[in-house]
């Protein structure tokens, strides 16, 4: 199963990134690197395992219903590349 | 609709958790605070935080599991749905995909001739809410991420609805269940109640489906009715002329009465869910179970049964009555005060829902107390006025909850149960009108009533009627 341009253009655009030509061409190459590596694994025998979802053990780690106190919005809004007073500000997604 | 057809509807129904805080945070989940003030590092999506998921979002959607006859299942997992919206700072949400904790369930729908229908549940899992983006700006887009976290409960119906009625019906089942368990307050037109349809047309008969669209934005009942009603006929009409459908998300707009297509950048969908690695899976006991299920309360069907076995009420009142919860607890309250069950049912299912509708209040906010109202039933069933009177008592009552025994004595309400003097009024009144008293030794019946008008207008309507009616008809056939 080998990574293709396609894909590799494919899932920039899903993560929002864009990429020279000569980035797409090693990504690609990287991509299939490691894709093959991993594909080591399907060697073993995993036909009587359990699908493991967590790398680590353990479950049920809850937390009470009780509120904490939250940030005052000023905190929030300071590392925003754009805000007003109160709001997060960004490119408009909807032209009305 | 064209009868060659037959409509196939699922839903998706969305419900805010009433919970006190965020589902993987502390943060208030309070409605109505100032924009972007009920945020933490976690639900801003900051790196390197740990969300923890919140005991009683698994509680709140264990109930609705046992409401709707699912299966909870032992084990449920968190997954990461991948795509980016300004209103979802962490780039994912947080909802439950390949293992939710709710499958295979099922609720009973009933039709206004009695008739009964089953609706398949396939899965309720857990989620995050996003933000709320503000597009009215000309340049920008305002993001405000007090409600990110807030916790929903997403209900996914098998696609067993045949009509619009029948997803009203449904929806409306879910209202009053997620209202009766007290885990969220179902209210559609302020977004916390959501719903979504899938809908699709085939041939009758046709036992595979066909392609289905998805409507949004449909922020009512009666919203949803109108927009299933028009994509129905929007997808036989293109059927019929030879056009396939497309597979495609539509809104609603509730102005236009008409859907659009949603205009989205993202081309294809590709969520790219994977297990979230900062949650660990769910474990539910069966002693946690059964602990959860002591939690349960009357639920509404249960609840309409009891009213007409305990109370003797019409089905039809009881129905009426248990709709809504708040307003079957105000009127269990009302008889606490009054053993006059059926007339407590007749004020709070007409004057008391009424004055609700007209002044656009809950019943919670409604400001005759329960006492009050049990009492102005008691001076009816005593004699003291009457219903009629008694109308005119309420809308006094209504301002700032007036005890109904001094608007009566206030206003000189009383009625008159002194047969004496009522005989004298009548006397006079039928000394005064001799051609209608004739009329009626004549036989004709209809002019009694008239009788009684003119012996309540005299006594301004103090009178008590039936003493009127007895004593009047045997004064008049007496003369006969």
């Amino acid at each position: 199963m080998a990574v293709t341009r396609k894909d590799v253009e494919h899932i920039a655009q899903l993560a929002k990134l864009s990429l020279e030509e000569n980035e797409v061409e090693s990504l690609t190459d990287q991509m299939n690197d490691i894709l093959g590596y991993v594909e080591k694994l399907n060697e073993l025998d995993t036909e009587n395992i359990e699908p493991l979802s967590h790398p680590v053990e353990g479950n049920n780690v809850f937390r009470e219903d009780v509120p904490i106190k939250s940030i005052a919005s000023s905190e929030a809004l300071k590392n925003a590349p754009s805000a007003s007073e109160e709001f997060f500000l960004v490119p408009k997604v909807i032209n009305n | 609709m064209n009868s060659k057809y037959e409509v196939v509807i699922g839903l998706e129904v969305h419900a805010q958790l009433l919970t006190e805080t965020k589902a993987f945070c502390g943060c208030s989940t309070k409605f109505g605070n100032p924009p972007n003030s009920n945020v933490c590092p976690v639900c801003l999506g900051q790196p390197g935080v740990l969300p923890v998921l919140n005991k009683k979002v698994i509680e709140y959607t264990m109930l609705m599991g046992f409401a709707t006859n699912c299966k909870i299942k032992e084990r449920s997992v968190f997954a990461r749905k991948n795509y980016f919206y300004p209103d979802m700072p962490k780039g994912y949400q947080i909802t439950q995909y390949e293992e939710p904790i709710c499958e295979h369930g099922y609720i009973d729908i009933e039709f206004k001739d009695g008739s009964k229908k089953r609706l398949g549940i396939t899965r309720i899992h857990i989620e995050e809410d996003a933000g709320k983006s503000i597009h009215d700006q000309a340049y920008e887009t305002l993001v405000d991420v007090n409600r990110c976290g807030v916790p929903l409960m997403e209900i996914v119906s098998e696609p067993d609805m045949r009509s619009p009625e029948e997803a009203v019906l449904y929806l409306t089942k879910i209202k009053q269940f997620v209202q009766y368990l007290g885990i969220c307050d179902g209210n559609m037109e302020e977004g916390s109640l959501r719903c979504d349809a899938n809908i699709s047309i085939r041939l009758k008969g046709e036992t595979k489906l066909g392609t289905k669209t998805e409507i949004k934005n449909m922020n009512s009942f009666k919203n949803v009715e109108k927009a299933l009603q028009y994509e129905i006929e929007r997808q036989i009409d293109l059927i019929e002329d030879g056009v396939k459908i497309v597979q495609e998300t539509l809104l609603w707009d509730a102005d236009l009465n008409m859907s659009a297509p949603m205009r989205s950048k993202e081309e294809a969908h590709d969520y790219r869910y994977f297990p979230e690695p900062d949650l660990m899976p769910v474990i539910v006991s069966e002693s946690w179970k059964a602990e959860a299920k002591k939690k349960m309360p009357e639920l509404p069907d249960l609840r309409r049964e009891r009213f007409i076995t305990e109370f003797s009420l019409p089905k039809y009142d009881a129905d009426i009555l248990t709709q809504s919860k708040p307003v079957a607890d105000y009127f269990e309250e009302v008889i606490k005060y009054t053993k006059e069950y059926k007339t407590a049912s007749n004020w709070v299912m007409g004057d008391v829902l009424k004055t609700l509708n007209e002044l656009k209040i809950d019943i919670t906010e409604f400001s005759i107390s329960a006492e009050n109202l049990g009492k102005l039933i008691n001076l009816i069933g005593n004699g003291t006025i009457s219903g009629k009177i008694a109308k005119e008592v309420f809308p006094d009552m209504l301002e700032g909850n007036k005890d109904p025994e001094i608007v009566i004595k206030e206003k000189n309400l009383v009625q008159i149960s002194d047969t004496s003097a009522i005989e004298k009024i009548i006397d006079e009144i039928l000394k005064a009108n001799e051609k209608e008293v004739n009329e009626y030794l004549e036989g004709k019946e209809k002019v009694f009533g008239f009788f009684v008008g003119k012996t309540m207008r005299e006594t301004k309507g103090k009178a008590n009627p039936k003493i009127v009616n007895d004593i009047l008809r045997s004064k008049l056939d007496g003369l006969k």
